[in-house]
């Protein structure tokens, strides 16, 4: 196991950050850590980095137990989500800062610096300083200062977080297969289930300093542990006991005896996908998500009368396992 | 348009009355019977004298107050502990303090029958009536101006450039070094000036504690007051200039280091522009 977290809790003050977590992350994976703010993610991948110190537990990295080590002889490799660029260096020596520090030969740190900038995009702006790039550029940057040491695990906290939508999205998928190039063991934070989706080989989901559920994402998504996973990994409708998503929620313009009468409040069209939101009788909300040929079939209309059928439910048990 | 040349009206006016004026006065009375008298009094013994304690004084007082201002700063900022609010607090207490108290406040302390003076002076240490009193008048008086002119910065660079060197290897002193110092680096600068110039012009806590000998504890402020009295206009006025010399060589010096330091980067924007 490249990191191996053992029963680490953390608390600031009342607040419990961590409550006994254990986590195992295989070698060249690459991991989200998702969660709503605190729910403990954030301290989890500092708490792996060394920059908090738990209160109980231990961490091994690469086999090596580091729970008593500074965050200088981790090994690892972190990214801040506000970049932490040192603004009076140039991208050049913000990059080479890791290998000055270890006194490599200027001229194995130049090429290196010159490669890293190649493998990030940055060739040529070299001799800028961050305040003269954009978000996106300065993101990239600090991804470059933290490969420079080669580190055993790389750590990224919400890296997409102040970017814009469109930036986000491309460096998500520059990330994705910039992993598949450089394959370092990867841990991610991110609060974006579409992100952590999109990214991750694993996901793992927590809330309240707790691990709800570990897995691929698809897993996480057909299989979802408990209620709190099943509605954070996707939208979710709810029927007392029941949870149905909305692209399993069929609309017919007949009813047949296993349907409800709904009426449409509102449709949005959101190119392939379109959304439906329903009013049920009772004065209940439901949502559903149909294509765009379903919905010119259908010929839904705001103020139309539907009729509605789970073609897919949930039910959580009192144990909260995953359906069988 | 009318209100604006109003507004500078009065700006200007009120610069003029209270800055140029008085200033410029002082220069035209100095030079008023030609270079000789000046020349005499510039090269007086004495103002010599109280020229070079002015500079020793400072050169002691600056470092000391720089050093005890960037640590200061960085434990109000970045630690916490019991009677951080009291520290902070206390800072800035030789603000409102009138630098006449503090000069006996001193004496009370280091004075003959002081709480700490009569231990000193019978090991023959002088510290008041002496250049040790009237160092720590100086220093205390200026102590303020690094911390304050820090603390903004650090709070506003937070902590994540710090944290990132260290996962890049770097010690706590090597990230102070390369890291925290060139990110602070203009609050720094900019309380040195502030603090330069309150210790070349400090007046009241040092006249307390100095005794005022010509020639031994005289500074260049004292110096202004005591021929003054004595109806030595052209010296007072000399050394009043010698005084705002300084002042602008202060100033000049600051706005010099920066057009330096921060001219490659203005290069490089200008690059990025094009």
């Amino acid at each position: 196991m490249a990191i191996a977290v053992r029963r680490v809790s953390k608390r600031f003050g009342d607040f419990v950050a961590l409550d006994s977590v254990s986590l195992a992350i295989a070698g060249g994976s690459l991991t989200a850590l998702l969660g709503p703010s605190g729910s403990g993610k954030s301290t989890l991948l500092r708490v792996i980095a060394g920059l908090e110190t738990p209160d109980e537990g231990d961490v091994a990295i690469s086999g090596d137990d580091a729970t008593g080590l500074p965050p200088q002889k981790r090994g690892v490799g972190f990214v801040f989500q506000h970049y932490a660029a040192f603004k009076h260096m140039t991208v050049r020596d913000n990059v080479a800062f890791g290998l000055k520090i270890r006194k490599r030969p200027k001229q194995e740190i130049r090429s290196r610096v010159d490669e890293l900038l190649g493998l990030v995009q940055l060739d040529g702006l070299a001799d800028r300083y961050p305040s003269q790039l954009s978000g996106g550029q300065r993101q990239r940057m600090a991804l470059a200062r933290a490969l420079a040491v080669e580190p055993r695990v790389l750590l990224l906290d919400e890296p997409f977080g102040a970017l814009d939508a469109r930036v986000r999205k491309e460096l998500r998928t520059w990330l994705r297969r910039l992993h598949e190039e450089v394959h370092v063991t990867t841990v991610l934070v991110t609060h974006d289930q579409e992100e952590a989706m999109e990214v991750a080989d694993r996901v793992v989901v927590m809330n309240h300093g707790r691990i709800e559920q570990t897995g691929k994402p698809r897993d996480l998504y057909e299989h979802p542990a408990n209620e709190f996973v099943m509605s954070f990994v996707g939208p979710v409708n709810r029927f007392g006991e029941t949870y149905v998503r909305p692209h399993d929620l069929e609309l017919r313009l007949e009813s047949n005896g296993s349907t409800e009468e709904a009426m449409i409040e509102r449709v949005v069209h959101l190119g392939f996908e379109v959304r439906v939101e329903l009013v049920l009788p009772d004065g209940r909300r439901a949502l559903a998500q149909v294509t765009r040929d379903e919905a010119e079939q259908l010929d839904l209309d705001e103020g139309q009368i539907v009729f509605v059928r789970p073609n897919r439910t949930t039910v959580f048990s009192e144990a909260a396992t995953p359906p069988g | 348009m009318s209100s604006r040349l109003a507004l500078r009206t009065v700006a200007l006016g009120y610069l003029a009355l209270l800055l140029i004026l008085p200033i410029g006065l002082i220069f035209f009375r100095t030079f008023e019977d030609g270079f000789g008298p000046v020349w005499d009094a510039l090269t007086d013994p004495d103002t010599i004298h109280a020229l070079w304690l002015t500079i020793l004084i400072t050169l002691i007082a600056v470092p000391a107050n720089t050093i005890f201002g960037i640590a200061a700063a960085l434990m109000i900022v970045r630690q916490r502990f019991r009677g951080r609010t009291l520290l902070n607090a206390v800072i800035d207490l030789p603000f409102a303090l009138s630098p006449v108290v503090v000069g006996l406040a001193l004496i009370l302390v280091y004075g003959r029958t002081g709480w700490l003076g009569g231990w000193l002076n019978a090991n023959g240490i002088r510290v008041i009536f002496a250049l040790p009193g009237m160092v720590l008048a100086t220093i205390f008086v200026s102590l303020p101006f690094v911390v304050r002119e820090v603390v903004p910065v650090l709070r506003e660079i937070g902590t994540e450039q710090d944290e990132a060197a260290w996962t890049l290897g770097a010690s706590p002193f090597a990230t102070f070094r390369r890291v925290t110092l060139p990110a602070i680096r203009w609050g720094i600068t900019y309380g040195v000036v502030l603090t330069t110039a309150r210790c070349l012009g400090e007046f009241g806590a040092v006249s307390v504690v100095s005794g005022k000998l010509a020639g031994r504890t005289e500074t260049l402020t004292l110096r202004v007051e005591n021929e003054f009295q004595q109806f030595d206009l052209v010296g007072a006025y000399t050394a009043s200039v010698v005084l705002a010399i300084l002042a602008f060589a202060v100033v000049l010096a600051m706005n010099l280091f920066r057009r330096e330091t921060d001219g490659d980067r203005g290069a490089a924007r200008q690059q990025a522009v094009r």
